[in-house]
């Protein structure tokens, strides 16, 4: 039984980085700008669609370059096109604003690329590596992908964590995410600013979008992933890149071992319809959280002074 | 020319040739009817060949021959990224076009057939629903307007399950085996369910059912279940990237390809060219076609790609969803024209139509007229079938192309048909529903 289990552990555990990957895209946009970007997930596929796309004629570096481009591009056009006209606006329009992103570049995306199935090509070993097979009988499998996935997530957070905290840059960022009025009276520029963090939002969505793709093959349904990313975001906290990283881990343990562990439980006992439990299951642990601590688990307490 | 500028001339051209066809005022020797595609949204891979297949048979119809005996098609295609409260809006907005209304609709989604069973019947279209929709439906007696054409889920998962037996050595091989069924989570994906537990009952196999959630890009802990219980065949009842990821997962954990079996909505091109050769020994059910081009193709060359009028780029033509799309556009033509025998040639309502459902009779002659010879077996549809013949085969995917691995197959009756009865009943009950044969005058 403690085979199983440890498996289906690690298996979450791996899957909850590969969430994590898209929950810090998120958190970037937010930390630095106050905005919930739920443009996140179109723009995950709209990555991966162009980098698919461009392999298709170009060495997959070359890809990768024109697809940060593209990326940048976009952040420029998202800032100069929507966000210059709505600094200062309430949170809540920013929201909307970024709903009708999604939209616009889940349309346009596939308008432009096509909405076929596409495949990235990264070369990653599919077949599974087993460990301990001397402790329990048939291993323990690990998904070489994931395994390399989490090991491209380290990194990043790794970049990231020092960019926040280190960089000039990173520090004007914190400072339009506090407050927007008070960064421009400094002389911090809030366009650039926004900018800067789009395009940084951008690769992230990249980089979630070309291993969500080298996994899944780039369709859109990569959009939808974000969803995925949602309940990670009410555990971790809206602005705590640690927060994304281990939310995602108990989110993606959690769930799997809900669906392995507790679905067949509840079917049984309750005599139920049955049907799969981990995709609500992952809010109710995020609501759980939620509860004990409304910020998130690393999230900033907000305390206003009256 | 690009093949990216080609293929946004072709969707334009389709869309172009959808709307031009239906938006001229409509003239009175026009037979309407709506197409309910998905060419957006997470299913639009497996949306888009189907969607085509359907376009290109009526435009052929129209080009070659004019129309039915001289009724042009006007057809008008709707997206409803497969979505069921999309898709009844959808028929909503189009039920009533045309001089006649709506000849009959094809859902192309369970989920969007079992919405629209109830509305059909009070506005008197039929529902083709080839190779979907309720198994129960194809008993035209108390489902007078829904037809399940070419096999029902339960005629799927029969023939599945006797090819596997028939591996075994017979079905009284498969007592104490364990069979597995990757399901989405949907109405679509629980139809085999009972069919499974009945044979299961009789055959003393066990079965493990294990559901997937839309859209099923997450399928992890179902495939460690599947390492973990370690059945002798895993049945996958997906549809979209859930087929694909599927496959791919089963590479993950290790599960040989060779013994699955996915239903014939999930045993097209899209769901096995991502996994590349993790896919290769995997099999599906085939919805009697399989993929390739036929002889009909020569007339959709000549009269539709020839001269830039196809909707699709010509080398997807025989894959096996667009190949599906064209026999589903065949048979509801066929219907029509039946219907016209005993209506007249002239534009006829869903009522009249129906009758031509309820009365399709294609011989294996009139197959091979119409270009269809190999591609599916004599079919003869009556008040008590509307499923019309339940004879499949299996195929296998080699990694590059799929190749037929069995005899054909036909569903035990002496299992399905009280299975049928029961349901039918059931749902008559239900909705107080008096059953029996509708007479159209």
């Amino acid at each position: 039984m403690l085979g199983p289990v440890l498996e289906t552990l690690i298996g979450g555990l791996m899957t909850g980085v590969l969430y994590s990957l898209v929950a810090l895209g998120f958190v970037l946009i937010f930390k630095a700008s106050g905005v919930f970007n739920f443009a996140q997930g179109a723009m995950v596929l709209f990555a991966a669609l162009s980098l698919a796309r461009l392999s298709e004629f170009m060495p997959l570096v070359l890809a990768f370059a024109f697809s940060v481009l593209i990326m940048i591009a976009l952040a420029y056009a998202i800032e100069f096109l929507v966000l210059r006209h709505l600094v200062n606006q309430e949170g809540i329009i920013l929201f909307m604003a970024t709903l009708g992103i999604a939209y616009f570049l889940e349309g346009f995306g596939q308008t432009l690329w096509g909405s076929d199935i596409y495949k990235i090509g990264l070369g990653l070993p599919t077949n599974p590596i087993f460990i301990l097979e001397s402790v329990f009988p048939g291993g323990l499998l690990i998904d070489p992908v994931e395994l390399i996935a989490a090991i491209i997530c380290a990194v990043m957070v790794l970049v990231l964590a020092v960019f926040f905290q280190v960089t000039r840059v990173g520090r004007a960022l914190r400072a339009v995410a506090d407050d927007h009025q008070a960064a421009q009276s400094v002389g911090i520029p809030l366009n650039q600013i926004w900018l800067m963090v789009w395009a940084v939002s951008g690769l992230v969505a990249l980089v979630a979008g070309m291993m969500w793709g080298a996994k899944l093959g780039v369709q859109f349904s990569l959009s939808l992933i974000a969803l995925k990313a949602l309940p990670v975001l009410i555990l971790g906290g809206l602005t705590s890149i640690p927060g994304a990283i281990v939310g995602g881990l108990i989110i993606g343990a959690g769930e799997k071992l809900a669906e392995v562990l507790l679905a067949p439980v509840l079917i049984r006992t309750f005599d139920l319809a049955g049907g799969g439990i981990e995709n609500w299951f992952a809010y109710v642990l995020a609501l759980a959280f939620l509860l004990v601590r409304p910020q998130g688990l690393f999230g900033e307490r907000i305390i206003e002074r009256v | 020319m690009t093949g990216k500028t080609m293929s946004g001339i072709r969707v334009g051209i389709a869309l172009a040739g959808a709307v031009a066809v239906a938006a001229p005022a409509l003239a009175q020797n026009e037979q309407f009817i709506p197409n309910l595609v998905y060419r957006t949204g997470a299913y639009a891979p497996n949306g888009v060949p189907f969607a085509n297949g359907i376009a290109d048979y009526y435009r052929l119809i129209n080009e070659r021959d004019g129309g039915i005996n001289g009724v042009k098609i006007v057809f008008e295609e709707c997206d409803t990224g497969y979505a069921t409260d999309r898709g009844v809006e959808c028929y909503e907005r189009l039920k009533g076009k045309g001089p006649t209304g709506a000849a009959y609709v094809i859902p192309l989604s369970t989920g969007i057939t079992f919405a629209l069973t109830e509305k059909t019947t009070v506005d008197k279209i039929p529902i083709i629903s080839m190779g979907y929709g309720r198994s129960e439906s194809r008993d035209g007696s108390v489902f007078q307007w829904n037809f399940p054409l070419l096999g029902t889920y339960w005629t799927a998962a029969d023939i599945i399950l006797q090819h596997i037996a028939k591996k075994e050595g017979g079905f009284d091989k498969l007592k104490g085996k364990k069979i597995a069924l990757v399901y989405h989570d949907s109405p679509y994906g629980k139809e085999p369910i009972a069919l499974l537990q009945k044979r299961a009952q009789m055959h003393g196999f066990e079965t493990l059912f294990l559901p997937v959630t839309h859209p099923g890009v997450e399928q992890k802990a179902t495939w460690l279940q599947i390492r973990q219980n370690r059945p002798d065949y895993v049945l996958l009842w997906g549809w979209g990237v859930m087929n694909s990821t599927a496959i791919k997962e089963a590479v993950a954990v290790g599960y040989p390809r060779e013994k699955m079996y996915g239903v014939w909505w999930s045993g097209a091109e899209p769901d096995v060219r991502p996994a590349e050769d993790g896919a290769k020994g995997y099999n599906s059910a085939a919805l009697q076609h399989t993929a390739g081009q036929f002889k009909l193709h020569e007339d959709l060359k000549k009269y539709l790609y020839d001269k830039g009028l196809g909707a699709a780029k010509w080398e997807e033509t025989g894959e096996i969803l667009y190949v599906r799309g064209l026999i589903n556009a065949m048979l509801g033509v066929e219907a029509i024209r039946t219907a016209q025998e005993r209506f007249g040639k002239k534009p006829l309502t869903g009522e009249q139509v129906r009758w031509g459902l309820e009365n399709l009779d294609i011989s294996a002659d009139r197959i091979k007229q119409l270009g269809f010879e190999g591609e599916l077996r004599p079919i003869k549809v009556s008040c008590a079938d509307h499923e019309g013949t339940r004879t499949g085969r299996i195929q296998t995917w080699d990694g590059k192309k799929w190749n037929i691995a069995s005899d054909w197959l036909t569903s035990d009756d002496s299992v399905i048909a009280p299975m049928v009865k029961e349901a039918a009943a059931k749902y008559a009950a239900e909705k107080k529903l008096t059953p029996g044969c509708l007479v159209t005058n």
